[in-house]
């Protein structure tokens, strides 16, 4: 491992401990009746409003459709999330101390694999609350509708515009990957040009 | 001949009687009406935007605060203070009910005269809005982030609290005082005693600090009629000013008899020096009975507490606390320029405008350049403090407010017009009619060290032909100037609600920034709240029968209620468990003798419902709230006394505690 990229590795794992204070994703919704907008900020251990009372409203309202409440001491992932990245950085920075590519190779690619899960859960999870209504006591009934948020993006459902946007953390995530990916190109790259190292 | 001196022919009693005839007279009128197209795009506020101020207008008869954005003149809300509102149920919820208690018992109405915005340094700072109940006297702050009354004070040993709820620079004080002077205490004697037994009030009541109004103290002062009052400022710094008329004292037919002087006063009261009286033990607590109501900020349920002793003294007791300063004639206005250096009479029956100067008081005080004495409160010579007339300003001066920039605006009742001047040449130098007679008249911030300026509002008495007719009753009307310019221009006119008094207007962001969107359910503390549907309950206790009910978009839980029974009180205590802006709820249940509750988010409201017969009633949600909005009704089953109904309260067939969101 270069120098460069052992600092490139202390740089991403600085970015990936924003985390912890930083929302990762954003989801705004917008309707005639809420020109100010409702939102939810995805949080590595958490979901809340933008606003103080946001999710409740959110809650409130998703009734209406036969949407599940979003609780989100009801979703594991949230709970187990903040070790894993404890332990990514963790491992990131003995990987950086320790200075061998070998580990630097499997480390990337594990934080590259857990952070293509952690999406798909992301999605997975919309997907489920989009698309299991409780169609007993669901009020508005429209056949075929589902109410899935895009991952990233614009999508209009019923009277609301949903968008959803990285936030500061994902994007300082996306960042750190990026980061990461240099990193392990770069100490390939000295492999190849001094193949005695 | 002048319009002037040929009004000045007639008698004042003519004068009086004819309030057209001073306008019909008058000519050379110098003012214009903003070209039609010009005006209509100052008043314009294109849709979706906002306006520049908020007006606060007091209602007058109505007992309520009319609120409008200037400079479009569009009403935006209705604030209830004295009177019940059956639109919201305040005065007649539970909660609110309290609010209105006196030592009268229950009054549900007053005659809301004057604003008052509380200040920072002399100027308008948007926290509070105090006014003032003439009827039966009492004073009320209204907070500005939930533009909601939450408090209310009244005043022992007044009648008539007019010259009231004028504020002191740092809200350290609103005042109150006696129009109808009364004995003192109050007691049964003929009314042909007035002279001997009748006094007068001028009451300090302490307003810093919601929830702990006070009377700091209260001056017995001569039974004259006590009309406006305004602070000083700078070189009158501690001081509070207050027209007076009837210094005749008469007690019958006032318009002859207390017209006959051809000066009365001004009092100017040391209030600096009054709290070093009663720190020097001065005063006395004097036994008087009083209510002081308070909406508590959590639970939002409103207490009324009794008080039983008002600190009080003499002018005479206290030397230096009060002079009067000889002013002609029934004074209405007793205005303070932004300096702090003048103070202008608007004199109703006066043939010219005095100003008074602070300065030149404070030196004839000193120099003890006094005419005599009136109830052992020293009378100062009119030469010692006059500052200056405006000669021939029009007819019926009442009220005057400045624009910062050296000109004051007085309304002039019987000419019809608002009338310009300028301050130490005492010259007029424009005149604009109005539609009309116009009473008050209110520049934004007019009254304070550092005007806003920019508009001057017309609130006038008589409206006629200004708008559609609707039968005998007119709404009154109120008109804007744009006063940026060297003359008036109309800009607007439009109807308001009640009969507005005086105003009051602040820029919009020192309120707008402030407001309450909903009130928190964490912070809610009602005894009765239900903070979800599975707090919701019913609990009978004797005939009393509390429920314990949420409404939410777009149901009530519990919606089915059984085993209430003719006889039975019904307390629903409903909690809106929304936590949004602008959601509230409605409850009304048909056969209540009451009103509907408008419930805000995190708010609890209680109906008193006294079933009269058996059946089945509805109650049903009347604020628009939802697209289900229809769908939020429920149904109580009354049923014979002595029935064996069972007491269940349900939703979707699960008893209250069992329920759902």
């Amino acid at each position: 491992m270069t120098s460069r990229a052992r600092w490139l590795l202390v740089v991403a794992t600085a970015l990936m401990a924003t985390v912890y204070v930083l929302p990762l994703w954003r989801v705004r919704l917008i309707a005639p009746q809420y020109p100010e907008g409702l939102g939810m900020l995805i949080r590595v251990n958490g979901v809340e409003g933008i606003k103080p009372q946001d999710l409740n409203s959110i809650n409130n309202l998703n009734h209406y459709i036969g949407m599940k409440r979003i609780v989100p001491e009801a979703i594991p992932e949230l709970k187990w999330m903040p070790w894993i990245l404890a332990a990514l950085i963790v491992s990131g920075l003995l990987v950086a101390a320790l200075g061998r590519r070998v580990p630097l190779f499997i480390w990337g690619g594990a934080l590259g694999l857990i952070l293509v899960a952690g999406l798909f859960d992301y999605w997975r999870w919309g997907y489920d609350y989009g698309h299991d209504l409780d169609m007993a006591t669901a009020i508005i009934k429209i056949p075929g509708m589902t109410y899935q948020p895009p991952l990233i993006g614009s999508k209009k459902l019923l009277n609301f515009r949903a968008t959803s946007w990285p936030a500061s953390g994902g994007i300082a995530l996306t960042l750190a990957a990026g980061l990461v990916a240099v990193a392990i190109a770069d100490s390939r790259r000295r492999v190849v040009a001094s193949p005695q190292v | 001949m002048s319009w002037f001196s040929r009004s000045r022919l007639l008698t004042g009693a003519v004068v009086l009687g004819a309030a057209g005839v001073g306008y019909a007279c008058s000519g050379g009128r110098s003012s214009s009406l903003a070209g039609a197209s010009d005006a209509a795009q100052r008043v314009y506020v294109a849709p979706g935007e906002q306006d520049e101020l908020y007006a606060f207008l007091s209602g007058g008869f109505n007992g309520q605060v009319g609120v409008y954005g200037l400079p479009s003149g569009r009403l935006l809300k209705v604030i209830p203070v004295f009177s019940q509102s059956a639109e919201n149920g305040w005065g007649y919820s539970e909660e609110t009910k309290p609010m209105l208690e006196t030592s009268y018992g229950f009054i549900p109405w007053d005659d809301l005269h004057h604003t008052a915005l509380s200040q920072t340094d002399g100027i308008d700072d948007g926290r509070w809005l105090f006014v003032n109940g003439n009827n039966t006297p009492r004073v009320a702050r209204v907070d500005l982030t939930t533009f909601e009354t939450n408090e209310i004070l009244e005043i022992p040993n007044a009648a008539g609290n007019h010259a009231s709820p004028f504020v002191t620079e740092n809200t350290e004080y609103i005042v109150s005082s006696t129009r109808f002077s009364v004995p003192v205490p109050n007691r049964d004697v003929p009314i042909a005693d007035y002279k001997a037994q009748f006094k007068g009030q001028i009451s300090f009541i302490t307003a810093d600090q919601p929830g702990k109004m006070d009377i700091a103290f209260q001056i017995i002062v001569p039974g004259f009629n006590y009309d406006l009052a305004r602070a000083g400022k700078g070189p009158s710094s501690g001081w509070m000013f207050f027209s007076s008329y009837n210094s005749e004292q008469a007690n019958t037919l006032l318009e002859v008899n207390a017209s006959q002087n051809d000066k009365d006063y001004i009092a100017a009261v040391n209030y600096r020096a009054a709290e070093a009286c009663v720190k020097a033990g001065k005063g006395r607590r004097t036994a008087a009975e009083y209510r002081h109501n308070y909406m508590d900020e959590f639970s939002r349920v409103a207490r009324s507490n009794t008080r039983t002793s008002v600190l009080q003294f003499t002018a005479a007791e206290c030397p230096g606390v009060m002079y009067y300063l000889p002013t002609p004639k029934s004074p209405h206005g007793a205005d303070v320029d932004p300096t702090g250096e003048f103070i202008v009479a608007g004199g109703k029956l006066a043939a010219v405008i005095p100003v008074h100067s602070a300065v030149k008081m404070l030196a004839a005080i000193a120099a003890r350049e006094f005419e005599g004495e009136l109830e052992g409160i020293p009378v100062l010579k009119y030469e010692s403090t006059i500052a200056g007339e405006v000669k021939e300003p029009g007819l019926g001066p009442l009220h005057t407010e400045f624009d910062g920039k050296g000109y004051a605006y007085t309304s002039m009742f019987l000419s019809s017009e608002i009338v310009k001047w300028k301050i130490g040449t005492w010259e007029v130098v424009d005149r604009a009619p109005t539609y009309y007679s116009v009473g008050h008249l209110m520049i934004p911030g007019g009254a304070t060290r550092r005007p806003y300026g920019r508009y001057a509002l017309a609130m006038n008495k008589i409206t006629k032909d200004r708008y559609l007719p609707t039968g005998p009753e007119l709404a009154h009307s109120a008109q804007l100037f744009d006063i940026t310019g060297e003359r008036m221009q109309l800009l607007l006119d439009f109807p308001t609600n009640g009969e507005p008094h005086y105003a009051n207007a602040i820029e919009a962001s020192l309120v707008r920034d402030r407001q309450k969107r909903f009130y928190a359910i964490a912070e809610n503390s009602h005894p009765q709240i239900a903070r979800s549907a599975r707090e919701t309950g019913i609990e009978r206790r004797g005939k009393v029968v509390h429920v314990r009910m949420t409404s939410v978009r777009s149901h009530f839980s519990p919606d089915n209620i059984e085993g209430v029974m003719v006889g039975d009180t019904v307390l629903f205590h409903v909690t809106n468990i929304e936590q949004d802006w602008d959601v509230p709820h409605g409850f009304a249940i048909l056969g209540a003798q009451n009103s509907e509750l408008l419930i805000m988010p995190g708010e609890t409201r209680t109906l008193r419902y006294i079933p009269r017969r058996a059946g089945v009633f509805p109650f049903y949600c009347t604020d628009f709230c939802s697209a289900l909005h229809q769908e939020m009704q429920g149904y109580v089953r009354v049923s014979a006394p002595g029935s064996a109904v069972a007491l269940t309260a349900t939703t979707n067939n699960k008893t209250a505690a069992q329920g759902g969101n």
